[in-house]
């Protein structure tokens, strides 16, 4: 065929020809830089400007960043290895890192905030992996009492024989059951309340006299630093919650006096500077008590930071029960549940589990406003890097001390984010 | 009002952690250390070492006053308070003792119901300015910009100042003195003003000392000195003759050297009676014989306190001035012993 | 005959106050009324009694007695000779000031932000993620201080200005940035009509004028706007309204401004400052700049949210009838964006509000620093001064719910 056509046909091609490589602007990192950096004019003035803000950025931090001194005693010293030249002093960090992290808290005890930090992990395990036992809760109920004995030392049996107070009320309960709802409820919070007050201290003391068993215990006023902020922090946190679903369940009730009360807590902490409260806690609190009640400073930005905290929490709740089904209340009713069944089987667990973004947020933002408590003049790591430069020593450092502190607090909140932006993901696939 | 009281006493008997009641000794004896109120960071007053230990000349009349009490000059609780937090605290009775270079004014003693236990300072506000600006006195400062502390009397002084001479100013408040140390060296005000002293290790700490100066003028008298409850005699009684025993101490040359020597027995009988060899001074308020040889065991006595903290030979480089011995010139007079 | 027993009539006995439902939520209701006023009740009289002890009282007639210090940054008429209740008003115009400001910025800053991090430019995208990382995930108060210390350790002092090889020089001769804060120039008025006064501050005349005028002259240029689209709706033909419009609102204030003898007061150096011109300090910089950027980080997250909730199908709409990207993202994108960016928006702008009370750390003499700092300090009265701070929080905040709720209401879905 071919023969016959070749003598009419000035050319044909019989061969397919290689194909060619693309343009090169068509391929590999040209393609990819033009189609991302310079595909319009807008974008790449947008380009060039970034391209300046990095430069500038790295012209200026990067020397002296780069011309770190990390082993000086004093900034007088760091300036004289420096001799002129512009670079940082970081042996602060070396210094005084420690004493950033956890306070005046006793060098040969770092291990125990450690494990309570480690152990912490553990508790929040259950909550934060869907994969981990359930048994592991068992733990997390108790982690509140041995981070207490960790970080405050002491008998511990103190911390046992408080948190045996929750099994007496148990106990009071079954034995009451049959005397009607009301009466066991009533016993089951008195019993517990009437041992912590009378029982639980005696008992201590004799539980600790027969067999001795204790850690150094270190004071409040050791404690400062990152570790601080952890523990207002979390401590903050944990006790909102249960608060936090109370007001919830009180905005949303159908009685007018609870519904008042509750959102006009909720909207005077959510309206008032989280400052004027911790001057609450410094300066009022006392005001407000019995006279001459006097406790830990610590434990009053604690109660203060709870109460805040709680007012946030009931809206992130909040938000979690309105996007629960209508269908789901329904379905309880339906099912013969009274409200306290319906809330604990049906409505909470859900309502729980699609918050834990909003907790986790609430918890970051927390966290990063115990730093308010330098106002107040507790070390926190802002208070003691205040206090570090009071040191002639290092009086006069600025930069490195604040890039310490906020790279501890960007690791932590940042990690926390990431997670819970994870799980909002997780949480939607869920659903659909 | 019967039946809300019957509450408090309810509430009370499970809060309560610590009460306060008139007999500060006692509390300070059953919890087993004082509880100090003092500056969040002053260099040489007080400030936290690399080791968490607090280190100064106010936190070691605090161990002074432990070492008394207790026989301890370690068993401090210090706590540290911001010049706002500090009249609560102490009012509130979450500390027994405020050393926290405090001024003694009138309506600090009057009307917010302290009682100063004494001075241990004799302060006053001056100005620090650079060099360069050619200023060399006080009244030349019309239309400056001015750093200072805020919550402290300084700036009641200043504004009183300023309007008495008729000048005008622009006044920068700033926190803490390390705040404002950063800000006068940026030159972002003209003049630092504050205690003398604080001026003066200010200044030590320069990298330039010697192109900065403090002007001539001192526009106030500041009286530092520690602080604690009206009401409770016996323990501002504790207070005051613990300050007075560190002052006599020097005049009657006790070091802490020598004090285990003098304290086998003198022919001074004053040296006697302070130290607890014989009359008996510390029971009359409840405490050891021994009493006033502990608090100058625990950091010498004044004099050496002032050089170990902010003397001379330290980084803060203060000279005695005021707060010399009345033998030497200086405003240190300590109350016989008798 | 038999009767048919009358159903027994429903006797109320006490156990119902418990297992009846009907009585049940009163029943409890009461029983919280009684809890929560014996609680009230308990520290109100404890509060008497420590007062008591303490030989205080609760009165707020300090606020009457001389103040006895300065203030640097003053909106209304303060000196030292003032009152303490003075220094609160000028501590709150501070906080309102600073709050606006912050407000506006972190707006603008947050809205950016948000586009350019779903920009197609991989690198801006990138940069704006980590601006926005940065920010939220270190304190306010470590920005606040760090912005502080940038204010004052990167600008050139005064200083630096003066001699004859000035180190630092005025921008185009009309602003100078100094580590003391930025000097613009002023606006004055030679023929000025002079100030009303209000009885708590002045109010200057020439500005009231000025602002009457210009109301009045986009309410015309609204009437021309309307006129001319009768006109187009029954005609067709759109008369020309530009130059008028803008005439409208641009003469009627540029003749005013003449007749009062407008002109800039330049800034310059005078002794030891520089005098003249409108003093922005640096403790405001510091606190505007740290707030807005800080707080336009979480607008940005906002915002992002918002576009990528509007669906892409809009975009496509829009592509498809030929409009461009920027078009499509004004008139398109951002305002039904804008119905889901608004609820956070509010929040975002109650915590710059509240987060203003944090200024002392940079020396911005705001509500906190006067009435919660200084007079608290000196006058010894913690419990009024804290109390009344919070109401004054309380109100502001609530009075911006207000407002918002409003204006979300009025551009929500109206749905119908």
């Amino acid at each position: 065929m071919s023969d016959t056509h070749a003598e009419t046909v000035a050319f044909v091609r019989d061969t397919m020809l290689p194909p060619e490589p693309p343009p090169v602007t068509e391929i590999g990192a040209v393609r990819w830089v033009r189609e991302n950096l310079f595909s319009g004019w807008l974008n790449v003035l947008l380009t060039l400007g970034a391209v300046y803000v990095i430069v500038w950025l790295l012209a200026h931090i990067g020397p002296w960043l780069l011309n770190s001194v990390w082993n000086a005693g004093s900034l007088a010293e760091c300036r004289q290895i420096l001799d002129g030249a512009t670079g940082a002093c970081f042996a602060v960090i070396r210094d005084r890192g420690q004493q950033l992290l956890y306070g005046f808290y006793p060098a040969n005890l770092y291990w125990r905030p450690n494990l309570a930090l480690l152990l912490m992990v553990v508790a929040l395990a259950p909550l934060l992996f869907p994969r981990v036992p359930r048994r592991v809760l068992w733990f997390s109920a108790v982690y509140p009492a041995v981070a207490y004995w960790l970080l405050w030392g002491g008998s511990v049996w103190f911390p046992v024989s408080v948190l045996l107070g929750f099994p007496a009320g148990y106990l009071a309960w079954r034995v009451m059951r049959p005397a009607g709802a009301i009466l066991s409820g009533i016993v089951a919070v008195l019993v517990p309340l009437l041992w912590w007050a009378v029982v639980a201290g005696p008992l201590a003391g004799l539980l600790q006299s027969i067999v001795p068993l204790g850690l150094r215990p270190v004071r409040s006023d050791q404690f400062g630093g990152f570790m601080l902020s952890i523990i207002i922090g979390v401590t903050g946190i944990a006790l909102s919650l249960p608060l936090g679903i109370v007001l919830a369940l009180g905005r949303r009730s159908d009685m007018f006096l609870i519904k008042t009360l509750s959102v006009g807590f909720i909207e005077f902490i959510r309206g008032v500077p989280l400052i004027t409260l911790l001057f609450t806690a410094s300066l009022l609190l006392n005001y407000f008590l019995p006279p001459g009640t006097n406790f830990d400073i610590i434990l009053r930005v604690i109660i203060m930071v709870t109460l805040f905290a709680a007012a946030y929490m009931a809206e992130v709740i909040r938000g979690g029960l309105a996007a629960l089904p209508r269908g789901q209340y329904e379905a309880a009713d339906a099912l013969g549940l009274d409200y306290w069944k319906a809330q604990r089987l049906v409505i909470m667990p859900q309502a729980l589990k699609v918050s834990i973004p909003g907790i986790v947020n609430t918890f970051i933002g927390l966290f990063k406003d115990t730093t308010l408590v330098v106002f107040i003049g507790l070390l926190d790591p802002i208070g003691l890097s205040n206090s570090i430069r009071a040191d002639t020593n290092w009086n006069g450092i600025y930069w490195e001390l604040f890039i310490f502190i906020g790279l501890l607090f960007f690791i932590f909140c940042f990690g926390m984010s990431r997670y819970s932006q994870h799980l909002e993901r997780r949480l939607k696939t869920d659903h659909h | 009002m019967k039946t809300f009281t019957f509450f408090g006493a309810l509430t009370a008997a499970g809060l309560a952690a610590g009460v306060v009641q008139a007999a500060t000794l006692d509390d300070v004896r059953a919890r087993g250390n004082l509880s100090c109120g003092i500056s969040t960071g002053l260099a040489g007053f007080s400030a936290p070492d690399a080791n968490g230990v607090w280190q100064g000349f106010d936190v070691a009349v605090c161990r002074a006053v432990a070492a008394a009490v207790l026989g301890d000059p370690m068993a401090v609780t210090f706590v540290p308070t911001t010049g706002q937090t500090r009249f609560t605290a102490l009012s509130s009775g979450e500390i027994d003792l405020l050393a926290r270079n405090t001024t003694w004014t009138f309506s600090r003693d009057v009307d917010l119901k302290f009682t100063f236990a004494g001075i241990n300072y004799y302060d006053g506000q001056g100005f620090m300015v650079s060099r360069e600006l050619g200023v060399s006195s006080a009244r030349e400062l019309d239309g400056a910009t001015i750093c200072i502390q805020t919550g402290t009397t300084t700036e009641l002084n200043l504004a009183d100042y300023f309007r008495a001479n008729n000048m005008s100013y622009e006044p920068v408040p700033i926190e803490t003195n390390a705040e404002a140390q950063q800000q006068y060296l940026a030159g972002a005000c003209d003049v630092y003003t504050t205690d003398a002293s604080g001026l003066a290790s200010t200044r030590a700490t320069f990298a330039d000392p010697e192109n900065h100066i403090l002007l001539p003028e001192i526009i106030s008298k500041e009286p530092l000195g520690p602080l604690v409850r009206h009401g409770d005699d016996e323990w501002a009684d504790i207070v005051k003759w613990t300050l007075y025993a560190l002052i006599a101490a020097e005049e009657y040359g006790i070091t802490s050297q020598n004090i285990d020597e003098l304290a086998r027995g003198t022919d001074n009988p004053e040296i006697n009676r302070l130290l607890g060899v014989e009359g008996g001074l510390g029971q009359m308020f409840r405490l050891e014989n021994d009493w006033a040889r502990r608090a100058i065991s625990a950091g010498g006595n004044y004099g050496e306190i002032f050089s170990s903290t902010i003397g001379e030979s330290t980084p803060i480089g203060l000279a005695r001035g005021l707060n010399a011995q009345w033998t030497q010139g200086g405003l240190l007079y300590a109350m016989p012993f008798r | 005959m038999t009767t048919i027993p009358d159903a027994p009539k429903p006797v109320f006995r006490p156990s119902m106050l418990i297992y009846d439902t009907r009585y049940r939520s009163l029943t409890i209701q009461v029983v919280v009324l009684f809890l929560f006023m014996a609680g009230a009740a308990w520290l109100i009289d404890n509060a008497i009694q420590n007062l008591r002890t303490l030989g205080k009282d609760f009165n707020f007639s300090f606020l009457g007695q001389r103040a006895g210090y300065d203030i640097n940054q003053r909106l209304v008429a303060y000196d030292s000779n003032s009152t303490h209740g003075r220094a609160l008003l000028v501590g709150l115009l501070n906080t309102l000031l600073l709050a606006v400001m912050s407000c506006a910025l972190a707006t603008v800053i947050g809205v950016i932000a948000g586009v350019l991090r779903l920009s197609g430019n991989w690198l801006v995208a990138r940069l704006m993620t980590v601006y926005v990382e940065t920010f939220r995930n270190i304190p306010t108060l470590l920005w606040i201080l760090v912005f502080g210390a940038i204010m004052t350790e990167s600008m050139p002092a005064p200083a630096a200005f003066r001699g004859d090889n000035p180190t630092a020089e005025m921008i185009l001769g009309m602003v100078a940035i100094t580590n003391r804060g930025v000097y613009v120039p002023e606006p004055m008025f030679a023929r000025s009509l002079g100030d009303l006064d209000l009885g708590l501050f002045l109010v200057s005349i020439d500005l009231l004028a000025l602002a009457a005028v210009l109301i009045a002259g986009i309410l015309i240029r609204r009437r021309l706007l309307r006129h001319a689209e009768a006109v187009q709706n029954a005609t067709g033909v759109r008369p020309v309204t530009w130059w008028k419009g803008l005439l409208a609102v641009v003469l009627p204030p540029a003749l005013l401004l003449w007749a009062l003898g407008f002109h800039l007061n330049y800034p310059e150096l005078a002794g030891f400052n520089f005098s003249g011109g409108i003093h922005l300090r640096n403790s405001l910089i510091a606190m505007w700049l740290a707030l807005s950027i800080y707080t336009g980080a979480f607008i940005a997250e906002n915002v992002r949210a918002g576009i990528m909730a509007v669906s892409r199908g809009q975009t496509e709409a829009a592509f498809a009838l030929g409009l461009r990207p920027g078009t499509t993202m004004n008139l398109v994108i951002l305002p039904q964006a804008k119905r889901i960016i608004i609820p956070p928006l509010i929040s975002q702008y109650l915590n710059i509000t509240k987060n203003t009370s944090l200024a002392l750390a940079v020396g911005y003499m705001d509500l906190r620093s006067t009435l919660g700092g200084i007079t608290l300090n000196q006058t010894g009265r913690e419990l009024e001064a804290m109390l009344l701070m919070m109401l004054i929080y309380l109100v502001i905040s609530l009075l911006i719910s207000l407002a918002m709720n409003l204006y979300n209401r009025r551009v929500g879905l109206k749905e119908r």
